[in-house]
């Protein structure tokens, strides 16, 4: 049998020389994992990368509170199943020590305030590379981000003095308090990520499957309404709707999708056939058209 | 799928964003909310047609200067194939992005204005694609609908882009015309009714049409190792695998092969990829192997077949393209980054910085700026397994960094 890159994915390939070349360059890497499918794939791919040996750095996971609960319980499961070591750090904690404030009203998200939270935890474990499983293919910001994204002391961005990278070389060489992003599937798009769920039969959270769920509508997007955290105003009724998540990110910022696709085919079929791009349901984004990039150069993920 | 790599080469204006956008919106890879937010920024601007540029052009800086600052990256699949564009700006000072983007690519395109024809940076475009070797180049001559979808301008610009392809080094190159027009949506996806005369495929077609083997061409088997593999477990208890990707040609159990430096033989055990064994590897494919025999190997060592050892050496010429505000001169030392192997590198002779234009106005220098291109020479302090870059791509190509920034600053081409 040959390994050869029409039967095996070269996407995937790529994903695995990234992993090992920040195993070797890095000290102390760590794994952001937010329990959506894009860091469950990165596990996928991790195993593979050091396979018969452990991967060898641990996860970590910035909890803003707001996660769906179905998420949480899948985030513990796996990291059972796995073996691996998980490091949790919760945005209730900066907000307690005062380092950040709470938004409040219609559109109060902690989204932004996980920046803190993370930068405070780069600092405590001196990790010098956090693996993301951000994508190009997701907004305008990310599509000019690298490979190895170098963070200074602040975590900043600085989107006009990149390193170039050229053919597979990818330069680690950082200074003392300086930090890399890396980013392993930068050139997937959001379909090559289902597809692969679906080859691999990787097990993911229910919410990414269509469920009955309470929901209300606001500026044209469905929203979760069986909890405290989204915020209601009294005149927005809620309904039961059949719907899923195309993302897992908080509940205050993620919006559902009307579906009924209930299994990875369906949504594969589904993903295929839309024209709503899956960040179009995320509201941190529509704040402005520059959201992303302005987070970004603040140290958002 | 196949993914291909494509990047595109065009001075201000000449309607790269445009095509780019134009591809995305005929294959129907544009989301609703991308096209309703480009029919919202094109209606303030006061436009009557769809100004498919905002598509790509990202960030604030770039938008409030109406330029492309970086590489941007693309995405978009038909049936066929997944495609990659690397949009790199047209800018004079801008060298750096094209062989950035022209780096990672087997395709790429070059623009030209029909009402232009072929100016001064086509020269440099053409010439950066041929310098990295790029397999397939399309000359896209765009805005055919300003001249009238004329025959003869096309024929005329065609002429003269022949001109040019005397004069480049590497002959293997494929290059392909096609009269454009990116806003109109001509020879794009769909085959224009304009242009009757032009019997040949449209862009898409041409790039659905690529076979593998018309755009790879990177030379024997080379192995560097990136990670050691050493489980320590009951299981694996003495398991030590070789960890990298293959690059050239392939590799296969049993094959001798040979570890740089040591030049210690060994067979070829077992090749691993995931928790499945293999009989072959081939190219590009990111595998473990394991080696009949216990070999001392580690990062930045190299696996090569028995009877095809690379050049080891210490010193070497290569053709540099640089890419810092920091400038290189003879006696600087920098990290050279050679695949996943690093050493230290002190620049021995600048001997001629080379003008991308095929004028053979090749001057003496002192230093190299950034986008700078020169043939320099190079003494390391330990030595490297190399090949040529014309027979290897990615064996025979480095990185240059800079001890004090730590930033990537220049590139190299082995002589």
């Amino acid at each position: 049998m040959n390994v050869d890159t029409s039967t095996i994915n070269p996407l995937e390939n790529e994903a695995i020389y990234i992993f090992r070349e920040v195993a070797a360059q890095f000290e102390n890497p760590v794994l952001l994992f937010s329990g959506g499918k894009d860091s469950i794939t990165l596990v996928r791919l991790a195993q593979k990368a050091f396979y018969p040996a452990k991967i060898p750095f641990p996860l970590m996971h910035i909890d803003t509170g707001h996660n769906f609960p179905e998420t949480i319980e899948f985030r513990d499961r796996l990291v059972q199943e796995l073996g691996l070591n998980l490091i949790v750090r919760n945005v209730q904690e900066s907000i307690d020590q005062g380092k950040v404030t709470e938004e409040s009203g219609k559109y109060a998200s902690r989204n932004r305030l996980q920046t803190t939270t993370l930068l405070d935890a780069i600092d405590e474990f001196k990790f010098d590379a956090c693996i993301g499983g951000a994508r190009r293919d997701e907004e305008k910001a990310r599509a000019k981000e690298r490979i190895f994204s170098v963070r200074d002391d602040f975590g900043q961005w600085d989107e006009k003095n990149q390193r170039p990278e050229l053919f597979d070389m990818l330069n680690g060489q950082i200074e003392l308090g300086q930090n890399v992003r890396v980013f392993p599937i930068s050139n997937w798009t959001e379909l090559d990520v289902w597809s692969y769920i679906e080859k691999e039969n990787i097990e993911i959270p229910s919410i990414y499957f269509a469920h009955t769920r309470a929901t209300f509508l606001r500026d044209g997007l469905i929203w979760s309404a069986n909890d405290d955290v989204v915020y209601r105003e009294d005149d927005e009724t809620v309904e039961d709707r059949l719907v899923r998540f195309r993302t897992v990110g908080d509940m205050s910022c993620t919006a559902a999708v009307l579906s009924s696709a209930s299994d990875i085919a369906t949504v594969v079929e589904e993903i295929r056939a839309s024209t709503l791009s899956e960040r179009g349901a995320r509201i941190d984004d529509k704040r402005s058209e520059a959201a992303m990039e302005k987070r970004k150069q603040q140290g958002y993920f | 799928m196949e993914v291909l790599k494509i990047a595109t080469a065009g001075s201000v204006d000449d309607g790269k964003s445009t095509l780019i956008g134009r591809i995305l919106y005929d294959t129907k890879s544009l989301t609703s909310d991308k096209i309703e937010a480009i029919e919202k920024t094109s209606q303030q601007k006061g436009y009557d047609y769809l100004d498919f540029s905002l598509a790509t052009d990202g960030l604030v800086a770039e938008r409030e200067q109406g330029i492309t600052i970086d590489v941007a990256h693309i995405y978009f699949s038909t049936q066929k194939k997944s495609y990659i564009i690397a949009d790199t700006p047209g800018h004079v000072e801008y060298t750096r992005n094209m062989v950035t983007g022209a780096s990672t690519s087997q395709v790429a395109i070059i623009l030209i204005d029909a009402r232009k024809g072929v100016v001064d940076q086509t020269y440099r475009h053409f010439f950066i694609s041929n310098l990295l070797r790029v397999k397939d180049i399309i000359v896209a001559i765009n805005k055919m609908d300003l001249v009238d979808f004329s025959e003869e301008k096309y024929n005329a610009i065609k002429l003269d882009f022949e001109a040019l392809m005397q004069k480049r080094d590497y002959k293997d190159q494929n290059i392909t015309f096609i009269p454009v027009s990116a806003l109109k949506g001509d020879n794009v996806v769909q085959k224009s009714e304009q242009t009757p005369w032009y019997t040949g495929q449209t862009l898409l077609e041409h790039l659905e049409n690529l076979n593998k083997e018309d755009v790879y061409n990177e030379g024997t088997p080379r192995f560097p190792v990136q990670y050691v593999v050493r489980p320590k477990t009951d299981e694996f208890h003495d398991f030590r695998g070789y960890a990298g990707k293959v690059y050239g040609g392939q590799l296969s159990v049993g094959d001798e092969v040979v570890a740089l430096p040591s030049k210690t033989k060994s067979k070829i055990k077992d090749i691993y990829f995931y928790d499945e064994k293999y009989q072959t590897a081939s190219r590009r494919t990111s595998v473990t192997i394991t080696l009949e025999d216990e070999i001392n190997v580690s990062r930045g060592d190299m696996l090569v077949k028995a009877n095809d050892l690379p050049k080891i050496e210490k010193q070497f010429t290569a053709t540099i393209s640089w890419m810092d505000s920091e400038n290189l001169q003879t006696g600087s030392k920098y990290l050279l980054q050679h695949g996943v192997h690093k050493v230290l590198a002190k620049v021995d002779q600048i001997h001629h910085k080379i003008n991308p234009d095929y004028s053979g106005n090749d001057t003496e220098v002192n230093a190299l700026e950034m986008n700078d291109i020169a043939l320099v020479s190079f003494k390391l302090n330990k030595p490297i397994y190399l090949d040529e870059f014309k027979k290897h791509r990615t064996n025979g190509s480095f990185i240059l960094i800079d001890t004090q920034s730590n930033n990537t600053a220049g590139v190299g081409f082995i002589q």
